[in-house]
């Protein structure tokens, strides 16, 4: 499908070779096999529509450049409002502070969190910062077990309260331990929600109320489809979100969520997740992910 | 009300309520022009149109009465696979509560010995169900694990074997095919086990799935589907083109995450979910 992205619009655009100019009517196919290729990406119905209005407008009236054929020109053109949108803001620092710095991770259930804790946890230890992680999903059995084991394994002290039922007093001292044993940054390991489960994001919200951490992110799991929109939307309401982390991108989904993630929140996507091991996180590059989302 | 014209902006419409469910822009488009054929320049209702690609949807849904099948004699055993954070372990518990209800007895087996605390997870349902648990050390070789689970069921006179596997991406190679491993090891001790495969889909899941159907039934023969996480918004849409592409029926349907909140498939109450509001 995807991979032929670039074979169909050649297709497309045979006629054209030689015309002056693009317009509306010439690029209508080529413009169809882009909006497709977007779709069986994942990028979601509203934000592939105003996407490809953006591009037409861009493109209709370009004289077609003699070094380039005009499918390859579509393609740049694409390829640059992709990059654009995906975000000239990347930022993949944690921007700590010299206090404790309190980052929280959320998102629906499954996402990946947990497995970025210890990521994250790892990255802070190389940079000679302690990092405490807190158990702070008191729901998923054995969700304590699991962070103990990924704190472990990424040297990394783990707070949890054995028997503890309320994950917003586990936070609190956390961050209080944290205080007194000189820590720098304290992860919050919260349980996977629904966007939909009010009572569980008004959890969410009395900890961002009492815990102020300082930075929210959100993690995505990289296979998500057109819901994607919706739990980013409840979550940057509930939260303010601070950056995006999208996960599983080891294997061969396209990861298109993370553009409707990013026309929602607008908030920067700061880390991508590649495998299940604790190195498995790597800094955010817009210009390699748009030719993914294009399969190029 | 009056109804409306079908014209360009009327499929238009339909395409975008289409899309949303994750069928992908292939089948979405199919469905649109058929649409145009049989309904351009008539004055319709929206909902008549969405409920003649209902019928149609269910009818291609439609699947056999029983979900499982069971063995004629000995243990049934029942493999799960899927990707990572699917909901396997999670449809492992609701499995057993749903076997058990049925007065079977149930062993599982541990069978992922790879993500960290999986087979706590796997053990503390197990004790909150009454199920057998067999166990392996963490790292050690997953197929000896359900060896010893199907042996297990054999030695209790079990009515069913579930074997749980690690989450896994259908591209690693190494990975899929201890899958089949496992497959063989299992089927070393019953001629005919598995006797299904289950491959476990996250409803929020994208056009991915469709290779997730493809690259797990390639390398472990799945016989069905279980469709989770539909408690959310995500319609799950993405098992009509699998459905479509490799016969693969959806057998079962969670929603939640405790052990009561499965339920078995039913293909009109899933087709009409499929354009409700989120
Ligand atoms: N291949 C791959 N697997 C990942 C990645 N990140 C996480 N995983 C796996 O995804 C599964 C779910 O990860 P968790 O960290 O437990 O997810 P979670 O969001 O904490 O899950 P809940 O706490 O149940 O909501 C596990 O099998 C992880 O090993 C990644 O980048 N690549
Ligand atoms: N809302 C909802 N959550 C679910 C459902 N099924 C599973 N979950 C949750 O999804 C998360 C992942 O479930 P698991 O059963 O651990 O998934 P898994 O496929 O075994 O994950 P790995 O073994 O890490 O690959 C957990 O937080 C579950 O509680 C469901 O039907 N609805
Ligand atoms: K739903
Ligand atoms: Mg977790
Ligand atoms: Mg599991």
């Amino acid at each position: 499908m995807l991979e032929s992205l670039q074979d169909g619009l050649q297709s497309a655009f045979k006629t054209l070779r030689g015309q002056g100019r693009l317009t509306e009517s010439n690029m209508r196919e080529g413009l169809k096999l882009v909006e497709n290729a977007l779709l069986e990406a994942d990028v979601s119905y509203d934000v592939v529509k105003a996407f490809m209005q953006d591009i037409s407008d861009k493109a209709v009236g370009q004289d077609v450049l003699k070094s380039l054929k005009p499918e390859q020109q579509l393609v740049g053109i694409v390829n640059e409002a992709l990059i654009e949108l995906l975000g000239g803001d990347s930022d993949p620092t944690l921007h700590l502070k010299q206090d404790v710095t309190v980052l929280m991770m959320c998102g629906l259930q499954g996402a990946g969190k947990t497995t970025t804790c210890g990521k994250l946890a790892r990255l802070i230890g190389q940079d000679g910062k302690k990092a405490l992680l807190c158990a702070a999903d008191l729901q998923r059995p054995a969700a304590v077990d699991q962070l103990h084991i990924v704190g472990k394994s990424v040297d990394t002290p783990v707070y949890s309260e054995p028997g503890a039922t309320d994950p917003i007093a586990v936070c609190q001292n956390a961050v209080k331990h944290a205080r007194e044993n000189g820590i720098d940054v304290v992860i919050l390991d919260t349980a996977g929600r629904l966007a939909i489960d009010e009572e569980l994001m008004q959890q969410l919200k009395t900890i961002d109320l009492k815990v102020h951490p300082d930075k929210a992110f959100l993690v995505v799991d990289g296979m998500t489809g057109q819901d994607a929109v919706n739990s980013a939307k409840a979550f940057n309401n509930a939260l303010d979100l601070n950056g995006v982390i999208m996960t599983k991108l080891d294997g061969d989904a396209r990861g298109g969520a993370l553009l409707s993630v990013k026309q929602v929140t607008g908030v920067p996507i700061k880390f991508i997740g590649t495998s299940e091991h604790m190195d498995g996180l790597e800094p955010f590059h817009p210009d390699r992910f748009a030719s993914r989302i294009l399969g190029m | 009300a009056e109804g409306s014209l079908v014209d360009e902006e009327l499929l238009d419409d339909i395409f975008a309520i289409l899309i949303r469910t994750d069928m992908g822009a292939g089948p979405a488009n199919q469905i649109k022009d058929r649409i145009a054929r049989d309904f351009r320049g008539r004055v319709v209702h929206t909902e008549d149109i969405l409920k003649n690609i209902q019928d149609e949807l269910s009818g291609l849904m439609q699947q056999d009465q029983e979900p499982i099948k069971m063995a004629a004699e000995g243990p049934t055993v029942i493999l799960v696979v899927g990707v990572n954070g699917a909901g396997k372990t999670t449809s492992i518990a609701k499995l057993t509560r749903w076997f058990i209800d049925q007065g079977n007895s149930v062993v599982l087996g541990a069978g992922d010995t790879f993500r960290a605390a999986a087979s706590e997870q796997l053990s503390i349902w197990a004790e909150r169900l009454g199920a057998t648990i067999v166990r392996g050390e963490p790292g050690s070789d997953p197929a000896s694990v359900a060896f010893r689970a199907v042996d297990e069921g054999i030695n209790q006179n079990a009515d069913v074997v579930i074997i749980d596997t690690a989450g896994r991406l259908q591209t690693q190679k190494n990975l899929m095919t201890q899958l089949d491993k496992m497959r063989r090891v299992i089927g070393k001790k019953i001629e005919a086990a598995p006797h299904e495969v289950l491959l476990v889909l996250d409803a929020t899941a994208g056009q991915n799935g469709i290779s997730q159907a493809k690259g797990f039934s390639d390398a472990a023969q799945c016989t069905g589907i279980v469709l989770t996480k539909l408690d959310g918004t995500a319609k799950g849409g993405v098992v009509v083109p699998i459905r479509k592409e490799f016969e693969l029926p959806v057998k079962f349907i969670g929603v939640g995450e405790k052990p009561e909140d499965l339920t078995r498939f039913d293909p009109e109450a899933f087709c009409n979910a499929l354009f409700a509001a989120p």
